[in-house]
């Protein structure tokens, strides 16, 4: 017959709780599992979270590196932070870092990685990887290296530059330090946003470029009416990717070492100077707690903008 | 051809000569100065002598450092490597409570918390510590750094490896630390190398820790500091030592990334290709 | 060798969805039985659950005289192959089906031997070195089935064995399958969402719908007698005709044709009763001349399905199929009468068969 199976013979007991093991993929379970992601978390904790919350201890006492204030420190509350805020360095430190994001990563490594991967579209030569590879090898070679070459580039006699340019004698890093600093990270970054508008130039569908060259578009209206479209997502997530980066970048410290005269002091610089060689953490730390404030109010808003994308 | 085309392209080479230009200058001087006798800082046509390579062997601690640095990135990578394997296969495979807030978080620490942010109190906890002057301090706090970003790629790359291999040898009988042993580790080798690659390339570079924690003795620092010493004291910057050095340390980060993206080009994918 | 016995077994998810039903089931021992269903209507869920990788919120699980609805997967003396084999892409093919041995704590030697054993039997002895990426899909659902064979279970869990193959493989591996099975004698529990390869492979089966078993029997059970609408056009290559009904008496009307009642649902009918009538197009005569007890209309298309033709009929303002052989095959336009066979025609009341 085409029906059900009769019930069983005897009567089943009473469904009795089955008993509880893991199902995961492995049979894990929640024990170990705790275990296993127990000593990553152990040392994050440790050499990451508590770090951050121990800055915002200390930028509310009066910490000194040596002295009186390392024995004993005392909470001087908000002292520190209105010590900063009023303090005419803080304020010039913080301008020549909205200078240095803004130049060389936001206008700098954008632009300059915009075009290489503009122009390098569709091309699959030699030509190409010979770009590419001379961009990225600025790119992972270490920064004490690409420093140095730097300081060798704008040598005032005998650096490579004033030659090409004919114009011994010109001081570049101490006449033009910020200009220095800004394109040399333009030089340094410019990969990572030249790959990433690589990828999301691949993935706008060819058959939309057609269809606008074939109504008669030009390279520049293909890119302002195709192109920025399919991509403004990416312009977005690049543009606070490396804000962020630049923000805590402190590379330019080995080309300039804040000067001349404070000149190229951005907030990196001016925190360790004033911390660890004036010796006053407590201040130091008032700093590090508003550059960490910054650095989430950044990060919250790519991550915001990667889950609206995805 | 007509003129507009002709004008496009001459317009496109111009601008790949100034990039090729802006990009190469800089780089040139590390090729030529190492192979010249009497290097300046102008890039000119090397005289190719090995003269220099000696200068750095007579260095006390031009390969020192570059020992030093071996150690800071291996210790960190295996430790990096461990832990966020553990961790990721755990998070990719159970359902801990709170794992997507977890994971969240660690992702938004691990941009805020950088090392300008944090050098202070960094300092502070390896003088409390004693992690001063070690290369173990250097190596838990690059550890700590650098280990959110590797259980989230960890995690995502387990994610992609199916679950059926450990059920089929669930269901034959393995119990879960021979299924990690037998299966599990196997399967995301590819993905543990290129975390481990990704680890040393970054630690390689490292200035600003080493920088803060390795101050005092030169016999300790790495070479990213060695280099920066060697052009910041004392009167002038040797450059003989300062080119080929440079050309020295900066080798093994270039050999990797060509290894790394001629064989897995940055794809984690796990299994068997069908 | 075992009988599988589902008693009351009910899976909930966190979230509330049933994704299993109070189901009870019976597998003789060394019965080949199929699971099958549309997707999402629970047979991966059961088998899993049969297998351990899945716990039941209640109910049992019982494998020969034991209860294991508490046991880990690997206590249970199971083998399942997956979807897509699961073949331990860093062993070769020897060490991947004495894998299960190896867990068993056999030694190195006798376990090779074992391996190469039961390798050959499946035709796979030149390719024991080999790894799994360097074998054809055929190949390597080969190698699935010597593992678990390896294993000397009491039963084999197949997860859609043959979807991972080409069309063309499929139908050799449907035979291959059944005849193995035979010969190895073993209980063995296979999904699948193809109501052919079910039809086809399986001694009997369940069809399941949203986490039910709607019914269980014999191919030829279902085929012919589908126990409710939802069988009834889930199961066969060209659906079942199922038209709206009204009893007249001892005849039904059906599109405005006099049909007879089928003998099974005799003297179950109630007069001006709503039902659904149902025949398959394989079970009507077809007829170009007026025919007592027929469905009658136009012809709209024909098509070829190699020995014979798919007719589709307009019958007042409903269509019926039907199954004509060659040769006798109308043309569009044409008047064409079908005849249900009464032992074959059924009768659904609210969905399910009256008989």
């Amino acid at each position: 017959m085409a029906l059900a199976t009769s019930p069983p013979e005897a009567p089943p007991e009473p469904a009795a709780k089955t008993r509880r093991y893991s199902a995961d993929a492995a049979g894990l379970g929640r024990l170990r599992a705790s275990l296993f992601t127990a000593p990553a978390l152990l040392l994050i904790a440790v050499f990451l979270v508590f770090p951050a919350l121990w800055v915002l201890y200390l930028s509310v006492t009066d910490y000194r590196l040596s002295g009186a204030q390392a024995a004993n420190p005392q909470v001087v509350g908000l002292d520190n932070y209105t010590n900063a805020l009023g303090s005419g360095d803080f304020w010039n430190s913080a301008w020549l870092t909205v200078e240095f994001v803004l130049g060389s990563a936001v206008i700098g490594q954008v632009v300059l990685g915009f075009t290489i991967a503009w122009l390098m579209r569709d091309r699959t030569g030699p030509l190409k990887r010979i770009v590419e590879g001379l961009v990225i090898l600025a790119w992972i070679l270490p920064s004490a290296v690409v420093s140095f070459l730097w300081v060798a580039l704008l040598d005032r006699d005998g650096g490579t530059l004033n030659m090409l340019l004919g114009i011994p004698g010109f001081a570049w890093l101490l006449d033009y330090p910020m200009l220095s600093i800004i394109v040399f990270n333009t030089w340094r970054g410019a990969a990572f946003s030249m790959m990433l508008y690589g990828a999301a130039l691949g993935n706008v569908p060819p058959s939309h470029l057609e269809s606008a060259r074939l109504a008669g578009a030009s390279g520049w209206q293909q890119l302002r009416d195709v192109v920025f479209p399919h991509i403004r997502g990416h312009i977005l997530t690049n543009l606070l990717l490396i804000s962020l980066w630049t923000f805590n970048d402190f590379t330019p410290f080995m080309l300039t070492a804040g000067g001349p005269d404070g000149k190229t002091e951005i907030l990196a610089v001016y925190v360790y100077k004033e911390a660890l060689i004036g010796g006053n953490l407590g201040v130091g730390a008032a700093i590090s707690a508003i550059i960490l404030l910054i650095n989430l109010v950044v990060a919250v808003f790519y991550l915001r903008m990667l889950r609206r994308k995805s | 051809m007509t003129a507009r085309h002709v004008a496009g392209r001459i317009g496109f080479y111009t601008v790949i000569a100034l990039v090729l230009a802006f990009f190469s200058i800089p780089l040139l001087w590390l090729a030529t100065a190492p192979f010249t006798s009497d290097p300046t800082y102008e890039v000119s046509l090397p005289d190719l002598t090995l003269a220099n390579f000696q200068a750095i062997l007579e260095h006390p601690y031009a390969l020192g450092s570059l020992y030093n640095s071996l150690i800071l990135s291996v210790g960190t990578a295996l430790l990096v490597v461990l832990f966020a394997a553990l961790a990721a296969y755990a998070l990719s495979r159970v359902r801990v409570p709170g794992r997507d807030v977890l994971l969240y978080t660690l992702l938004l620490l691990s941009s805020i918390i950088t090392g300008t942010a944090a050098m202070v109190p960094i300092f502070q906890l390896a003088v409390e510590l004693q992690l001063i002057d070690t290369h173990l301090g250097v190596i838990l706090i690059l550890t700590g750094g650098l280990l959110p970003a590797a259980i989230f790629m960890l995690k995502d790359f387990m994610d992609t490896t199916p679950k059926s291999y450990e059920e089929s040898a669930r269901v034959f009988g393995a119990s879960p630390l021979q299924i990690v042993r037998h299966v599990v580790v196997p399967l995301v080798r590819p993905g543990l190398a290129t975390i481990a690659v990704w680890a040393v390339a970054n630690v390689w570079g490292n200035f600003l820790m080493p920088y803060l924690l390795l101050g005092s003795d030169p016999e300790y620092q790495p070479s990213a500091v060695i280099i920066y010493t060697l052009y910041t004291e004392g009167g002038q910057a040797n450059l003989q030592l300062l080119s080929t050095f440079g050309l020295l340390y900066s080798i093994p980060v270039v050999l990797m990334y060509l290894f790394v993206s001629k064989k897995y080009g940055f794809r984690f994918h796990g299994g068997i290709k069908r | 060798m075992s009988a599988i016995e589902l008693r009351s077994l009910t899976k909930v998810y966190p979230g509330g969805v049933r994704a299993l039903d109070a189901l009870d089931l019976e597998i003789p021992d060394g019965e080949f039985f199929a699971l099958l269903g549309p997707s999402g209507c629970g047979k991966t869920t059961l088998l899993r659950t049969i297998a351990g990788l899945e716990t039941a919120t209640s109910g049992q699980v019982v494998l020969g005289e034991r209860d294991v609805t508490g046991l880990q997967p690997g206590a249970r003396d199971l083998a399942m192959v997956f979807q897509d084999y699961a073949l331990f892409p860093h062993m070769d093919v020897t060490d991947n089906i004495a894998y299960p041995l190896r867990i068993k704590k056999v030694a190195k030697a006798p376990r090779a031997a074992k391996a190469r054993e039961v390798g050959e039997r499946l035709g796979l002895d030149q390719l024991m070195d080999r790894r799994p990426g360097q074998l054809s899909g055929g190949q390597q659902q080969r190698v699935a089935l010597a593992r678990v064979m390896a294993t000397q279970a009491q039963a084999f869990l197949f997860d859609e064995p043959l979807s991972n193959l080409d069309a063309r493989l499929r139908l050799e591996a449907r035979t291959f399958l059944k005849r193995l099975q035979r010969e190895l004698g073993v209980t063995t529990v296979f999904v699948t969402h193809d109501q052919a390869e079910a039809l086809a492979m399986a001694d009997r089966m369940a069809v399941m719908e949203a986490g039910h078993i709607r019914q269980i029997g014999t191919p030829a059970e279902v085929f012919q007698r589908p126990a409710n609408t939802f069988v009834a056009s889930f199961i066969g290559s060209t659906p079942m005709n199922l038209l709206d009904a009204v009893v007249r008496g001892d005849s039904l009307e059906v599109a405005g044709c006099k049909l007879a009642v089928p003998s099974a649902a005799t003297g179950l009918l109630t007069d001006g009763e709503r039902l659904v009538y149902g025949v398959r197009p394989e079970y009507m005569a077809y007829s170009a001349e007026p025919v007592e007890g027929a469905l009658g209309g136009k012809v709209s298309i024909v098509e070829n399905l190699g020995a014979s033709h798919l007719v589709t009929l307009e019958v007042g303002e409903t269509v019926t199929q039907v199954v004509v052989p060659e040769g006798r095959e109308p043309s569009p336009g044409d008047d064409g009468y079908a005849v249900p066979r009464e032992d074959r025609a059924l009768v659904y009341r609210d969905g399910e068969l009256v008989a």
